[in-house]
């Protein structure tokens, strides 16, 4: 088991400008981090320069003590689990766990241990004198992951691991990984780009975009403390609601915000770098935004309600936002498509993001939520 | 019995089959060679290469003969300086004739073979790196036993149409008999001669042969290396 440490890292390809830069990153010994972002934004090439499969262009990787920059990926202590479970299919699922370890030079007897004690960890014992192409996609998974667990890595990388099974699979193996991580207490790093995996995995959540770190933090932190208009946008599923306005008064513990097309709206945040007349947007989650006929702040016509059994999304286009805004409303309420409603928004549920997309802190405790 | 043991028919096919041997092991090293080179390099002229290097399999085999009558021959470039360093002549030898055959042959063993490596999954050679092999022990323990279906297909391929080579090894090699002349050359001159009975027994023999190879291509056809 080991910490790893990013310091000042960057990468740049050829004589190109650098496509990450600045990535300082301190995971703990046993962690749980996930690494999450839209497609393009560098997760994976930062776990790869973290396996070693990928150069590091400038500043230092420490795993444990020990600068691993130039050092070999075999040597780096690491294990590693592929998108596409990187099986030999011309080797049985024996022959493919205990592959590294014949590799180390580890004796017959030592690799059977090591191979056997995984396959029962995974639930694969009976599966072990098959090739890969008799398998299904999660018995695949888990023999990726034996192969792994037979190298007792110091760190775990899983790039992606979950991405091509079907939904159903991918509930299952994601408590799978869980239960893995409480037996093993190795520290672990997971790449994703389904926030859902992130939030139910992570002990920490770290949020990439365009080959930059944008909050680093535990789920709770991120969900209702997002630092950005980014990380509120791309953490909580549906999305963030962004209403545009200006603010129109600032005192200590609030600031008020006149609604484009729309009310007077109560934030509850600590101003800072804002001043009144400027553009800013407020954030709201769809479980937050109320349907209100008698004071509504907000007016917009509903386009689309999604049916979910206990609970609908209603899709509304509004003049004070430049996206439908999204509701969660109790499924016993009715709401016609093309019927015009109105919303409100209790002070202490809004996020202010200033015209630069950066979040005033918030100053309501986090028990409020 | 011994009449029929002593036909040149025999002679004909042993060097044709030698010619096509030595021509296919040429095309191994080189067709996987520049196969791998290509799937895998990233360097400007890519493209033009490729093109270059498919351009035998369009090319009538006597305009490719003709070039390499001018490059190997003893005024040319590469014959001259094959004659002065080590005396070596390439032009009517049977080591001409693998030489034209080979050329002939050489895209069939380089498509399939680029085709095959590309195919090749890239994460399991990383894994393979993560795991702790060489270089060296990924191409020969992960990559080439996956692509290996896909090449031997293509050598198989490159085989028989080396053993048919007609045209560019007229033009290098000549048609000596029993030290140049291959089956098809042989074939060729009997029907010029008016030996019928020559001729027929050169055709079937060339015939069987020519199907044997086709139906082993066909059980190693790439497209049951998804199968497996």
């Amino acid at each position: 088991m080991a910490s790893v440490n990013l310091r000042n890292v960057s990468k740049r390809y050829g004589d190109n400008p650098e496509v990450m830069r600045d990535i300082n990153l301190d995971i703990q010994d046993g962690e749980f981090v996930v690494f999450v972002g839209p497609s393009g934004c560098g997760k994976s090439t930062l776990l790869r320069m973290i396996a070693g499969l990928e150069d590091i262009s400038g500043g230092d990787l420490l795993i444990g003590e020990d600068r691993m920059n130039a050092v070999p990926p075999a040597k780096r202590g690491i294990a590693m689990v592929f998108q596409s479970y990187a099986l030999y299919p011309h080797m049985s699922l024996y022959d493919n766990m205990a592959f590294g370890l014949k590799l180390a030079g580890k004796s017959k007897s030592e690799i059977d241990a090591a191979v056997r004690k995984a396959a029962s960890i995974l639930h694969i014992d009976h599966l072990l004198d098959r090739k890969p192409k008799a398998l299904s996609g999660g018995q695949r998974q888990r023999v990726a992951i034996g192969r792994a667990i037979t190298r007792e890595p110091k760190v775990f990388l899983f790039d992606e691991p979950l991405s091509n099974l079907d939904a159903a699979l991918r509930v299952k193996m994601r408590l799978e990984f869980s239960r893995l991580h409480q037996d093993l207490k190795t520290t672990m790093i997971y790449v994703t780009h389904d926030q859902v995996e992130a939030m139910t995995l992570a002990d920490k959540i770290v949020v990439l975009s365009a080959g930059r770190i944008e909050q680093v933090g535990s789920p709770k932190t991120l969900y209702h403390h997002p630092a950005n208009r980014f990380v509120a946008g791309f953490i909580g599923s549906p999305k963030m609601n962004f209403i545009d306005g200006t603010v129109s008064a600032i005192d200590a513990e609030t600031v008020t915000v006149q609604i484009n097309n729309g009310g007077l709206q109560q934030v509850c945040v600590a101003a800072s770098g804002i001043k009144p007349g400027d553009a800013v947007s407020i954030g709201v989650r769809p479980e937050y935004l109320q349907l209100d006929s008698d004071k509504p702040v907000i007016k917009a016509t509903v386009s689309t309600v999604e049916g979910l059994g206990d609970f609908s999304y209603i899709y509304a286009a509004s003049a004070s936002a430049e996206e439908p805004l999204i509701s969660r409303i109790p499924d016993a309420l009715e709401v016609a498509n093309g019927s015009a409603v109105g919303f409100s928004i209790k002070p202490h549920h809004c996020h202010l993001f200033d015209s630069k997309g950066e979040a005033m802190p918030r100053t309501t405790p986090r028990t409020q939520h | 019995m011994t009449d029929w043991m002593n036909d040149p028919a025999w002679t004909a096919l042993g060097l044709s089959l030698r010619v096509a041997g030595c021509a296919t092991l040429l095309n191994l090293l080189l067709g996987v060679g520049v196969g791998l080179l290509l799937a895998r390099g990233r360097f400007p002229g890519r493209n033009l290469l490729d093109t270059l290097l498919t351009l035998p399999m369009v090319m009538p085999p006597t305009v490719l003969g003709y070039y390499l009558l001018t490059l190997l021959g003893r005024r040319g470039p590469l014959g001259g300086w094959l004659q002065e360093q080590f005396g070596i002549n390439l032009i009517f030898t049977w080591q001409g004739a693998v030489i034209a055959a080979a050329l002939v042959a050489f895209p069939l063993v380089y498509k399939p073979a680029r085709a095959a490596f590309e195919a090749v999954d890239g994460q399991l050679e990383q894994a393979g790196r993560v795991l702790g092999i060489s270089e060296i022990g990924i191409f020969f323990r992960i990559t080439l036993p996956l692509a290996w279906r896909g090449i031997l297909a293509g050598l198989l391929l490159a085989f028989a149409r080396a053993l048919g080579e007609f045209g560019a090894t007229l033009m290098v090699a000549g048609s000596i008999p029993g030290k140049t002349q291959t089956l098809s050359v042989a074939i060729y001159e009997a029907v010029q001669a008016g030996q019928d009975d020559s001729a027929n027994r050169l055709v079937l023999v060339t015939s069987l042969v020519c199907m044997l190879v086709l139906l082993l291509a066909g059980k190693l056809a790439p497209g049951r290396v998804a199968e497996r």
